[in-house]
């Protein structure tokens, strides 16, 4: 395991510098070596979404993303979105419609809102329905979750 | 009790919503300790063998390893089991199923200790595989050797494959048949389904300074851990602490033990805390699932459409363990015939050991795979006689004074609400006249498609503290785990409720075996209910130490006193003459009295069967009840190329008793109807010979955006029954469980296409399609 790479990243913000095996997965360097837990492991084969986070800007599925990838490139996780308009406006919402229950894939959940809302401020119910069909959740049904996503976009129109 | 509700029947966001958007709430994967070991399994590689010996040399002088167990760490007597004590933490002398845990190590990283669990050598002597429950029953081959001697909790009648059979019989079924003018028999078939909860199971066990184990773990009920952790080491429950981190969702899946005994016996044996958190894979391979029924269903019916007699022969397949099976089974066929009244009932069935991964409890506890049966054949009846199937329905249901099979008292029945709010919102009468609320696309065809149901929310022990802290607010101690429904808000809700206070007064502590009063489990639809009445007892005693200081305070009878809104005691008419929590709190500390602290914990025990109506072999749970009911419509359209079905629209009515909170009920009936959806149409565990053949989420599909329809309509019915907390009674099960019936119901009206077998996928009914052409 000496195939380290030396990795410099900027998480919420803050400049990170990691040696990590070249195989190592942003999600494995963000729950274990930082111990941002908030982007959670569901199936580890980036089916479920429930480890989405932002990347430059760009929501990813960090089970899939290499930490030896990400040189010089910006993570946000939910533990440092609550500055960001459109997290803060969709946690909410997320809140007022009960569009969570047990929790596990929310954080999943509101980046792949978030990115939606950036290629649509006013999404359709079928919009998000397409937007957001690669997160899943086993919970409540997406409804809500649906309803939450529209509230938001409609608070953050300018 | 006042008209007046201030926390009851609130849209009360969930307490804990704040932490969970925010990604602060710590499941079990997300605790950290320092200088923790990270565990990992073996599997087995075979269906059926007999483990002749271990070699652990090469794992044990891998770099980093500090521990390993195998079944030989687990003493013989040490069995687990919620109704027969039949299996060990680890494989013990045989493996029983592919992906069975063999082995575990305990390492600095998990990355070794994956390695090393790889490492062990494992001299396997195989046996036949039985994979089918025909096959157990049929072979000489026993997968467990001396069953009958067991411990069991119920009469089982176990014998060689044979892991139990129960029997419940009212009336004459034969007489019943007679009186009959028409009887249907008909064979149904369900899948194994899989909870998949987006977490996955885990454990963290640290040993304490006094050599106390501290569990945590992805659970449903902290005191049933504890239980099995005790029994599969064979050490008292005074040496086992079981505490909860928030739960990634829990449909079944995480009641009974998965990893807990397992990271327990490594932190004792390497002497430090350990963590195991399983793979999706693994999760899938070794955890359990929802049982494949075969079941045989015969119905007799007047001409004019009176139910006289059901007959319910079920087949459940257990795989390797017990587990909850038992209870399914028994619990499926006290739901077999229906909340219907039929004056001659049959429901009987056996339970079969295999060589798969054992099957267990699932939300709908076998009601789901039985009404299944029950309300397809329903439909069938119908079109039979030439009758609308929901007045059909209307004809029979239980009403009044009617009971549950068995003979049990319904103390609310809201069961006819149910079934006409949902067939009013959807249109039913319209369309079946002719009229479609929707055009069919075309190359579609569009129906609507109808099934009910009753389902228990009462059952086991339940206890509650209410404590009042010195400045008046109280903290309320339960034991129940919130798994995401939502309890902890709604137990909080009710507890406010019967103080008259703030929500923002209520203090929820979470579940700790040490300091929490019992609770049997979340499950079963029974917290609501069970834990919701306990607090109410918890709150009415902390009432009447109030009243009791408040009366010394005011110099007045306590009996002319009455709790107020916002926190005090006051002289019944005269509310201006009162005392807050806030003094009687600090008077009750430092003066007199004493600190108010009120419990309370009961027992469900209301018997399941009444001997003067019902017979019953092999009875799981002799006490159970308090019915909730629930209705739904779909609204399906079928693709006539593809043969896929979509369901576009969905009415759900919930008979709740109460809604504590709507907008939480509201969140069980969607989830329960997309979970149901996914039963109905996309889900099935796949074995390819004794090996799972889509144990990922790539190959196992569950409900996305995509396939729940957004058009889904809760509608809560209230009923307030008696003896439920504030009326209320479960939501968790109901909502899910007629609708694979439903959706078959109307992918049959919309294409003609009669179904026997889930999950109803597009191949299934294109070529019920082409074989009607």
């Amino acid at each position: 395991m000496s195939d380290t790479l030396h990795v410099k990243i900027k998480v919420n913000d803050s400049p990170v510098a990691l040696d990590v095996p070249l195989t190592e997965t942003l999600l494995t360097s963000l729950r274990d070596r930082l111990q941002l837990t908030g982007a959670k492991r569901g199936c580890n084969q980036g089916v479920c979404g429930a480890c989405t986070v932002m990347l430059d800007g760009v929501a990813v599925r960090a089970c899939l993303s290499l930490t030896a990838n990400c040189e010089g490139q910006s993570v946000l996780t939910i533990e440092g979105a609550g500055t960001d308009r459109s997290i803060a406006a969709l946690q909410e919402a997320f809140i007022e419609a009960a569009a969570l229950q047990c929790g596990y894939c929310t954080p999943g959940q509101l980046f792949a809102a978030r990115a939606l809302l950036e290629q649509n401020a006013s999404p359709s119910v079928e919009d998000v329905q397409k937007g957001m069909s690669g997160n899943l959740c086993r919970c409540t049904g997406y409804n809500k979750i649906i309803d939450a996503v529209r509230t938001a976009a409609q608070r953050l129109q300018p | 009790m006042s008209a007046l509700f201030e926390s009851v029947g609130r849209r009360v966001p969930r307490i804990e919503s704040r932490e969970k958007v925010e990604g602060r709430s710590q499941y079990i994967a997300d605790l950290y300790r320092p200088g923790m070991l990270h565990g990992a399994i073996l599997q087995s590689p075979f269906p059926h063998a007999r483990i002749r010996s271990y070699d652990l040399t090469e794992a044990l002088a891998m770099p980093g390893v500090h521990a390993i167990v195998t079944g030989d760490d687990f003493a013989e007597p040490n069995r687990m089991g919620a109704f027969i004590k039949d299996e060990h933490a680890l494989a013990k002398g045989k493996v029983r199923y592919v992906g069975e845990s063999v082995a575990a190590v305990a390492a600095d990283t998990e990355a070794i200790a994956r390695a090393a669990a790889q490492a062990i050598l494992v001299d396997y002597e195989e046996l036949p595989a039985l994979l089918t429950p025909e096959e157990a029953l049929a072979s000489g081959v026993h997968i467990h050797d001396g069953v009958e001697r067991y411990f069991k909790v119920f009469d089982a009648g176990s014998q060689g494959n044979l892991c139990s059979r129960t029997e419940f019989s009212e009336g004459d079924i034969e007489r019943g048949f007679g009186e009959s003018d028409l009887v249907f028999e008909h064979h149904f078939e369900t899948q194994a389904q899989a909870h998949v909860a987006i977490e996955p199971c885990g454990a963290l066990v640290e040993v304490d300074p006094q050599g106390r184990l501290t569990v945590w773990s992805a659970n449903q009920s902290v005191f049933r851990v504890q239980a099995c952790v005790a029994e599969a080491l064979g050490i008292p429950m005074t040496r086992v602490r079981c505490l909860t981190p928030r739960i990634g969702g829990a449909f079944g899946n995480k009641m009974e033990p998965h990893v807990q005994p397992i990271a327990a016996a490594l932190a004792l044996k390497a002497k430090r805390t350990v963590k195991m958190i399983l793979t999706r894979e693994e999760d899938f391979e070794m955890v359990r699932a929802r049982h494949p029924f075969k079941i045989r269903i015969k119905t007799g019916v007047r001409r004019d459409g009176t139910f006289i007699a059901r007959e319910v022969e079920v087949l459940l397949d257990c795989g390797a363990f017990a587990d909850d099976s038992p209870g399914v089974l028994g619990f499926g066929l006290l739901c077999a015939r229906g909340p219907y009244r039929f004056p001659h009932v049959r429901c009987h069935g056996r339970l079969v050991y295999t060589n798969k991964l054992r099957f267990g409890a699932f939300r709908g506890f076998g009601n789901p795979q039985v009404s299944f049966a029950g309300e397809s054949q329903i439909d069938d009846i119908a079109e039979k006689l030439g009758m609308d199937p929901i007045e059909l329905r209307l004809k029979n249901i239980l009403r009044g004074d009617d009971r549950s099979l068995g003979g049990q008292m319904l103390f609310s029945n809201g069961l006819k609400d149910c079934v006409e709010r949902a067939r009013d919102a959807s249109g039913w009468v319209q369309w079946t006249n002719g009229g479609a609320p929707a055009p069919s696309a075309p190359g579609k065809k569009r129906a609507l498609g109808f099934a009910l149901c009753g389902h228990i929310s009462g059952l086991l022990a339940s206890g509650a503290i209410v404590r009042m802290l010195e400045d008046g607010t109280v903290v309320l101690n339960v034991g129940a785990n919130d798994i995401g429904q939502g309890s902890d808000t709604v137990l909080s809700q009710i507890c406010a409720e019967a103080l008259k206070i703030p929500l923002e007064n209520v203090a929820f502590v979470s579940p700790d075996t040490d300091g929490s009063p019992f609770n049997w489990g979340t499950t079963a639809s029974r917290v609501t209910f069970m834990t919701g009445r306990a607090v109410v007892g918890a709150a009415a005693e902390v009432e009447k130490q109030l009243k009791q200081q408040a009366s010394e305070m005011l110099e007045c009878s306590a009996e002319d006193l009455e709790l107020v809104a916002g926190g005090a005691v006051a002289v019944k008419g005269v509310p201006e003459k009162k005392v807050g929590f806030f003094e009687i709190a600090k008077r009750s500390h430092w003066f007199a009295g004493g600190p108010i602290i009120g419990s309370h914990s009961w027992v469900y025990d209301r018997p399941t069967i009444d001997p003067k109506r019902a017979a019953a072999i092999g009875l799981p749970f002799p006490r159970i009840g308090a019915y909730s009911f629930s209705a739904t419509m779909v609204d399906v359209e079928v693709d006539e190329v593809t043969g896929a079905a979509e369901v576009k629209r969905a009415w759900s009515a919930c008979d709740v008793g109460r809604a504590i909170n709507p907008l939480l009920v509201e969140g069980q009936i969607e989830g329960g109807v997309a979970q149901g959806i996914g039963f109905a149409l996309v889900e099935e565990m796949v074995w390819d010979g004794a090996r799972l053949a889509n144990p990922t989420l790539m190959d196992y599909k569950i409900p996305t955006t995509r396939e729940v329809p957004y058009e889904l309509h809760p509608i809560i019915v209230e009923s307030h029954d008696a003896d439920g907390p504030f009326g209320a009674k479960g939501v968790g099960e109901v909502c899910l469980v007629p609708v694979p019936a439903a959706v078959r119901n109307a992918v049959k009206r919309a294409t003609g296409v009669r179904l026997f077998k889930l999950p109803l996928t597009a191949e299934r009914i294109l070529r019920g399609m082409l074989g009607k052409n």
